[in-house]
């Protein structure tokens, strides 16, 4: 058998050499550029568990999302007017007289709430499945940066419409950097480059949103596949698919052809190829995808002003606060937090710490095994608590505060980091049912 | 590598003495980089007084005007606000303006300079959200009045002097703005003179 995969990949490297325009071309490629090289390792031979489920789509989601919010935002920025005095009125002309502007902003501004839609997910996938365990711990980090870069890019560009909800919240996001002992003041002041928020901060937001942060974000993304790459995905079970070199017998390989750089160090067992099997399986997705997305951008772009606010209809103006404020629906839960605590600083800290708090779960879960497959019914309760709080501050955090609304916040805003702290006390012993040895289905 | 002979410790030498001037380069570099964020010189300028005509203003009523981009708020406050004021000194966190948010002039139990006409930046110390004037329905609020400031975002509630209530996330009364009675029926907003 191993023998005829052997044959097989002779032929086609033969296939490559001989003759054809388009194998001349690759082979004159891939001797300047690792063309070839890279496709196979990464894509054509690069091994994946071959148990990937429903979760397991969003990772290229994410990247699909982001394809979409830089080609649109490119479009946009062609009409779009930078100015304190030309901003409002240029998405208004997008909106009207722009050929497919319409189409092109609700494509963007419905982008930027898929894009958290997924990437929350995507990180729900990670808590389940343990995916930020050793050795996955930088590849969690670098997807945690993503995330921080990713608000900062939401926040900058809602700043953009010059609207009411634009200018307040901006005032709110800048003014919670004034919390800060002693620098706190002038920090504030560096940051909108104006005594308020002035056009000064909408240009700098734009140059921010339009390059700055957008590079950051790619190179991110880069850095996360590099990292997935180098350790493998987890999956599912929890369990590695890379083995000690040898230890492996023959008959329970799989009999597909990976790279060399996976197996020349490691024995590879329940793995598929990247490429056919999980690139069609992501179309499958996508295209899952694509159907709900466009739904949404034709016919709910505002999404009942969860993802284009009421008050963001209106311009900008300095002197009167809309009634109600509201970060866009993916910030409430940790504006929940904020909102939760009668103290300026305290209540910027503990947002802070919120977003932090997860960035460190790799150290704060002490468990060995990673799937809630396998673990605790302490763990799956404790998830189900995270899952329903987090849902609880996303509400409470888009609601007028009321007494009630501010008690509730304050019991969620404990049960957040009650999730970490118990998580790193019952994860030390925790009795959890036995690993199989291999992928199950 | 060669077998020339290598002097390690001038090798040392080198790379710190580059590293060293090559660091404070790059420090220098950044310094018109971070510098340009600060506010220009026409944003610096752009905090001219403003006139404030007050002689159409009735009891009980609020106008706002802006004053170097932020609101400011003159109002009329009627005598029941007054007297109001003084029913819930134990439940601010500063009821005698002890801390910087007001010059001299306003340092008193009104936080004004006519106890009638109070002037104040209508921004809240929390977050610097506009509260919203409550005129008449601060009571849902705060029990026992029936006028004040309610900060929409975050739930701040600050009495007819700007004093912040406790329990609230603004550490600070609202900041008293300087300024000047021209006469009777106009102020000055943005500074505070002696007017012959």
């Amino acid at each position: 058998m191993a023998d005829k995969i052997e044959e097989q990949t002779v032929a086609v490297d033969t296939a490559a050499k001989s003759g054809g325009i388009v194998s001349s071309v690759v082979n004159w490629i891939d001797d300047r550029i690792p063309m070839t090289r890279v496709w196979n390792m990464h894509i054509a031979q690069y091994p994946a568990p071959k148990n990937f489920n429903f979760w397991y789509l969003f990772g290229s989601l994410a990247i699909l999302v982001l394809v979409n919010q830089i080609v649109t935002g490119i479009w946009l920025t062609m009409n779009f007017v930078p100015s304190a005095e030309g901003a409002f009125a240029s998405v208004e002309y997008i909106m009207r007289d722009v050929e497919y502007g319409w189409l092109l902003r609700y494509l963007h501004s419905t982008g930027a709430s898929a894009f958290f839609v997924v990437v929350y997910l995507h990180m729900f996938r990670g808590m389940i499945y343990g995916s930020y365990q050793k050795p996955r711990e930088l590849l969690w980090l670098f997807g945690m940066l993503i995330f921080l870069a990713l608000m900062a890019e939401a926040f900058m560009g809602y700043l953009l419409p010059w609207g009411q909800m634009s200018f307040w919240g901006a005032q709110v996001i800048i003014s919670l950097f004034g919390a800060i002992p002693v620098i706190g003041e002038d920090l504030t002041l560096w940051i909108r480059g104006d005594y308020v928020i002035s056009g000064a901060t909408l240009n700098r937001f734009f140059a921010l949103h339009v390059i700055a942060l957008p590079l950051v974000l790619v190179i991110l993304v880069f850095l996360h596949i590099v990292a997935l790459h180098e350790v493998g995905s987890n999956n599912p079970d929890g369990i590695e698919i890379k083995r000690k070199k040898g230890s492996v017998a023959e008959e329970d390989k799989p009999k597909f052809k990976f790279h060399e750089y996976y197996t020349n160090k490691k024995d590879v067992v329940d793995a598929i190829p990247f490429h056919p099997y999980y690139t069609v399986k992501d179309i499958l997705g996508v295209a899952g995808f694509l159907i709900l997305f466009c739904w949404v951008v034709f016919f709910m772009p505002e999404m009942n002003g969860f993802f284009l606010e009421a008050p963001n209809f209106e311009a900008a103006n300095p002197l009167k606060t809309p009634e109600h404020i509201f970060p866009v629906w993916y910030f409430t839960p940790f504006y929940a937090i904020l909102r939760a605590i009668p103290d300026k600083l305290a209540g910027v800290v503990a947002m802070g710490a919120s977003i932090v708090v997860l960035a460190l779960l790799p150290w704060l879960d002490r468990g060995k095994v990673r799937s809630i497959r396998y673990r605790s019914i302490w763990h799956k309760l404790n998830i189900a608590q995270f899952v329903v709080t987090f849902l609880i501050l996303g509400w409470a955090g888009a609601t007028p505060q009321t007494v009630f609304s501010t008690i509730l916040s304050q019991i969620c805003t404990v049960t957040y980091f009650m999730f970490f702290v118990l998580l790193y006390v019952y994860s030390k012993n925790e009795v959890t049912k036995p690993l199989p040895t291999r992928l199950t289905k | 590598m060669s077998n020339a002979p290598v002097d390690n410790s001038r090798r040392r030498f080198l790379t710190i003495a580059t590293s060293v001037v090559g660091g404070v380069g790059a420090a220098g570099a950044a310094v018109p980089f971070i510098a340009s964020w600060n506010p220009s010189e026409r944003a610096k300028s752009a905090g001219a007084p403003v006139e404030v005509d007050i002689s159409k203003l009735e009891p009980g009523q609020l106008i706002r005007v802006e004053w170097r981009g932020k609101p400011v708020w003159v109002i009329y406050r009627t005598p029941k606000m007054l007297e109001q004021m003084k029913q819930h000194e134990g439940q601010l966190r500063d009821p005698n303006s002890d801390e910087a948010q007001q010059l001299d002039s306003a340092k008193n139990s009104y936080r004004s300079q006519r106890e009638e006409i109070f002037v104040a930046v209508g921004i809240c110390t929390h977050l610097g959200c506009s509260p919203t004037f409550m005129n008449g329905g601060f009571g849902e609020k705060v029990e026992g009045t029936t006028d004040g400031f309610f900060c929409p975002c975050h739930g701040s509630k600050f009495d007819m002097a700007g004093r912040v209530f406790q329990n609230v996330p603004a550490p600070l009364n609202l900041e008293i703005p300087p300024y000047t009675f021209l006469d009777d029926t106009t102020i000055l907003v943005g500074e505070e003179e002696e007017v012959a």
